[in-house]
């Protein structure tokens, strides 16, 4: 893994949850929205914290993108899981939302997940066909330098 | 009944977000490493290339879907519910899927870091 790859694995864990944070503040505002009223779901957007979620969660769709060009799927989720640990930080202290200690232990176990998948390789290298089923394995950015 | 909604809601986000995330892995392997394509033919052609791609643009509508319903159950219940219980649910269905359907593979210590992640942020929405 390069530097600028962890920037980018940074990249997708903030917009997400800063993106996510911003989105729950501005639908608070706007209120209960439903089916029936579709008007109000459009005009959503016209709400300041609605549209500058939704810029950071196009930041995380660019970044998450270029991350699954280069890294397998089950190891870019749990890379970027720290989002939810962060997201845990904003409603404490932003949201004034309650977090008791068994979400703190939630925020530990998340924590130990992606401390696991980042000790490993990041994409799983499809061989050559043989006699037998297609091998896949697993390989280091390292390695296929 | 609020929480009926809230958890249609996170049902139908989980089914919509591991479509989505499914579709757009397959499609950027198909890409390739964007950061040297951008480098090598600039940002038209990683453009080009992405929407090019049938499984890019059927990944953006599972997301979108996942998106409007994620807008719906935020505006029922706390993010703090919603965002962790879709997303625990999804870290399972995608470590299967992507199993299945992108042939990745999920050995044990990704097994292990879905399930602690998985895990982890059910305890958070607890």
């Amino acid at each position: 893994m390069t530097f600028r790859k962890y920037l980018v694995l940074a990249c997708v864990t903030l917009c997400a949850s800063i993106g996510d944070s911003l989105l729950a503040h501005g639908m608070k505002q706007v209120g209960n929205v439903s089916l029936h009223d579709l008007p109000t779901v459009i005009l959503a957007v016209t709400n300041p914290s609605v549209a500058l979620g939704i810029v950071l969660l196009l930041g995380f769709f660019a970044s998450y993108t270029t991350a699954l060009s280069w890294a397998d799927l089950t190891y870019v989720l749990p890379a970027t899981s720290l989002g939810y640990v962060l997201l845990t930080l904003i409603a404490k202290f932003y949201l004034h939302e309650n977090v008791t200690t068994t979400r703190w232990m939630g925020v530990l176990l998340i924590s130990a997940g992606v401390g696991f998948v980042t000790q490993g390789p990041e994409l799983t290298h499809h061989g050559e066909k043989h006699d037998g089923p297609v091998k896949s394995e697993t390989i280091s950015a390292g390695a296929r330098r | 009944m609020k929480q009926f909604y809230t958890w249609a809601a996170i049902l139908v986000i989980v089914l919509a977000s591991t479509s989505g995330d499914v579709l757009l892995a397959r499609a950027m392997k198909q890409v390739g490493d964007v950061g040297k394509l951008w480098r090598e033919r600039g940002l038209l052609a990683v453009v080009g290339r992405m929407l090019g791609n049938p499984f890019f643009l059927l990944g953006v509508l599972a997301m979108t879907l996942a998106f409007y319903s994620l807008l719906f159950g935020l505006s029922w219940g706390d993010v703090s519910l919603i965002a962790p219980a879709s997303a625990s649910l999804t870290f399972v269905a995608n470590a299967i899927a992507a199993r299945l359907f992108l042939h990745e593979k999920v050995d044990h210590r990704r097994w292990l870091a879905a399930l602690c992640v998985a895990g982890g942020v059910a305890l958070l929405a607890a």
